[in-house]
């Protein structure tokens, strides 16, 4: 009962953390007025790119920041219609999530000989080595460092939001930007900047993924995590700390799968994949009424326009 | 105002320029990882259009996109953005199939009821995201897209049930013959069929070598029904009314929260007919197990989009992904480049679309330099300025 449990807890933390990384990334994006539903696009990139990077130079540490990096670069992409062309931004997202699975499966194939996936690659380390806790009934408490990582994102990200004049005005922005423009912030500069940074989180999201949980990239390694990331960021009223327990309810409910698919419970496995899923609609019945998005959310700033 | 600035402004032009920096982006891809594009792109068309059989198959393949396309395209109008349009296809497969299998009736009488049962499985779901909006207050496309994977297990749940599991497959039960709609499927088949196509053989190409159906002739109807009820009834009108401005919709007497979710409904009951018909016209009649999402719903969204979701738009839209995802597979058979491209290009077709202001941009770069060169023209000849037109 006892193993269990830690056995839960662990599986909870494990599968909740590329979550988190997707979510911050909803939340810095969507807090400067930018909705971004490419979050799934970006995490496939970071996920390919991860795995890739790691495999070929043998450090996932580079395999993460590659990851970062090219999440980032899917995301200038959505920054340049969303801000500089006021386009419509739930299309630029729908668009970038069917752009950068195609990009990522042609990477693949590209660098290993046709196959839809990557060879495993080297992992990041656990917080206590390899075989730290190893024998202990805590064994299964010995999680990626990715997950630490994760919440060091949250309270950075919560310091800089609530905190530090740069996080007001990217507040400022998204509540109304042309009040903002006439106190004399460069609204599409800080929107360029809170899209890139999502594209980054989103990437370590998905490096989080491929190199951290399982050490390769698949084709399904990113199946839906981004749309469920973005729940989160609605469910957690956008902010960093609510978006971040959102995903650990998440995480539990995989957890659930992973635990009662094993056992005795004669559920479907196909029926027991359902519950994240079904779990999210109704988490966000439950509660989305109460929750408020930010003012001017998915509504492109024209300088001059009233 | 010259005919190239008249064409730009319009939405064709939007449209082209789409297409052709999709065309554009993906030759520098296939460039860049070292494959030939012109010989890329000649793959691809061959393989769309050069033999009749594969004109066939490209028709059979934009049937369900050009569905899941007008359903996007209709909800989009009435201001819901309907990315669960997947789902609702792959239930319409899947309730079509559990009909199918069950029920053995008569021809006249299988058929329409299949299809009944895809359209009312797609219509369920699109209504269930509907509801949860209106009522709720909750974003489609995060509870359609969650609805999307329960309608993908629920999918492999009744793949893999000791009912329909066919054994030692990855699929179903095939329906029963009765549910085909297949063009001249059974003549095709017989010895007097035979020996008639034997002597034209591009018809026997046609017709015996692929699944040609009658899924496009109801496609293109459903196409201009949706296009009518969206511009000529009152249905329509109300609709577009919550779909504009929902505020003002409501102050004049129209039941937003009915509209969304009649909306949502008639949009997966569309996406639901796309995949019965996809079970009654194509081998092999049934579902399989899914390992990854089929795409057609979001491929319906493509063709939506660079249709500028004109719901007749779509049919020349649908033709044109089909050729692209069809002819696409020859790409990797011929060249060697993975068939992914083509997600890439599609992918920067419809982002293109999301740019809206690009083409007129251009049209008022192209009228800025003309209005510059006739002042220019004006100053050396010293006459005054013409009268402007108005």
């Amino acid at each position: 009962m006892f193993a269990n449990l830690i056995l839960l807890i662990g599986i909870t933390l494990m599968y909740s953390t590329p979550l988190i990384f997707g979510a911050l990334g909803g939340v810095i994006s969507e807090r400067s007025g930018v909705t971004n539903i490419g979050i799934e696009g970006m995490m496939v990139i970071g996920a390919v790119a991860a795995a890739t990077t790691s495999y070929f130079t043998g450090n996932p540490w580079i395999g993460f920041l590659a990851a970062g990096a090219c999440g980032a670069l899917v995301a200038l992409l959505h920054a340049v219609a969303s801000v500089s062309f006021a386009a419509d931004q739930t299309v630029s997202g729908v668009a970038i999530n069917m752009l950068a699975p195609g990009l990522a499966l042609f990477a693949c194939r590209r660098f290993f000989d046709g196959a839809a996936m990557s060879p495993i690659a080297p992992k990041l380390p656990k917080i206590l080595g390899e075989s730290g806790l190893a024998g202990t009934p805590f064994a299964n408490l010995n999680v990626n460092v990715t997950t630490v990582i994760a919440l060091l994102f949250t309270a950075i990200m919560w310091f800089v939001l609530y905190k530090t004049k740069w996080g007001l005005r990217v507040r400022a922005v998204g509540e109304h930007p042309a009040a903002a423009d006439t106190l004399g912030i460069d609204v599409y500069k800080v929107r360029y900047c809170c899209v890139l940074l999502s594209g980054m989180l989103a990437g370590f999201g998905g490096a989080s993924m491929t190199i951290a949980i399982i050490a390769q990239f698949t084709q399904t390694a990113i199946s839906g995590h981004g749309f469920i990331a973005m729940a989160a960021v609605i469910f957690g009223k956008w902010t960093p700390f609510g978006a971040y327990g959102a995903c650990l309810l998440f995480g539990f409910t995989q957890a659930l799968v992973i635990m009662l698919g094993g056992g005795d419970f004669v559920v479907p496995s196909q029926i027991l994949s359902m519950l994240p899923y079904a779990m999210t609609i109704i988490v966000l019945i439950l509660f989305v009424g109460r929750s408020v998005a930010p003012k001017a959310d998915g509504v492109p700033y024209v300088k001059g326009s009233r | 105002m010259s005919k190239l600035e008249k064409f730009l402004r319009g939405r064709f032009a939007a449209a082209l320029v789409a297409v052709l920096v999709g065309f554009a982006i993906s030759a520098i891809v296939l460039a860049a990882a070292g494959y030939n594009p012109i010989g890329s792109f000649a793959a691809l068309f061959n393989g769309a259009f050069g033999k009749p059989k594969y004109i066939a198959n490209v028709i059979i393949k934009a049937t369900p996109i050009l569905l899941t396309g007008v359903s996007v395209a209709f909800a989009f109008k009435t201001g819901l953005f309907n990315i669960g349009a997947e789902g609702q296809y792959i239930l319409g497969t899947t309730l079509a199939t559990i009909v199918g299998v069950k029920l053995n009736l008569p021809m006249p009488l299988q058929v329409p009821i299949v299809l009944c049962a895809g359209i009312l499985g797609g219509a369920a779901l699109g209504a269930f995201v509907g509801w949860l909006k209106a009522h709720f207050g909750i974003h489609e496309v995060i509870t359609s897209i969650m609805c999307n994977w329960i309608a993908f297990y629920l999918c492999n749940f009744v793949v893999m049930s000791d009912t329909f599991h066919k054994p030692n497959s990855t699929s179903a039960l095939q329906v029963n013959g009765s549910s085909y709609t297949m063009i001249l499927g059974n003549w095709k088949k017989s010895a007097e069929g035979k020996a008639f196509l034997k002597g034209i053989p591009w018809l026997r190409e046609i017709l015996a070598k692929t699944d040609l159906n009658y899924g496009f002739i109801i496609a293109v109807l459903v196409a201009i029904l949706i296009s009518f009820v969206l511009t000529r009834t009152k249905l329509g009108y109300e609709l577009r009314a919550v779909g504009f401005n929902r505020d003002a919709a409501r102050f004049s007497g129209i039941s937003v929260e009915r509209n969304i979710v009649l909306s949502m409904l008639i949009s997966g009951a569309i996406c639901g007919l796309a995949g019965a018909l996809t079970i009654t016209g194509i081998s092999p009649h049934t579902i399989t197990l899914l390992a990854a999402m089929e795409s057609y719903g979001f491929n319906g969204l493509s063709v939506a989009f660079i249709a500028a979701c004109s719901p007749l738009g779509c049919i020349p839209a649908s033709i044109l992904f089909a050729s692209l995802i069809y002819g696409g597979m020859s790409v990797q058979q011929v060249m060697g480049a993975p068939s992914d491209i083509i997600n890439i290009m599609i992918g920067t077709i419809v982002f293109f679309t999301a740019l809206p202001g690009v083409t007129p941009m251009l049209a008022d770069m192209i009228a800025k330099r003309r209005k510059a060169q006739e002042d220019i023209r004006v100053s050396k000849d010293g006459t005054p300025l013409p009268e402007k037109e108005v």
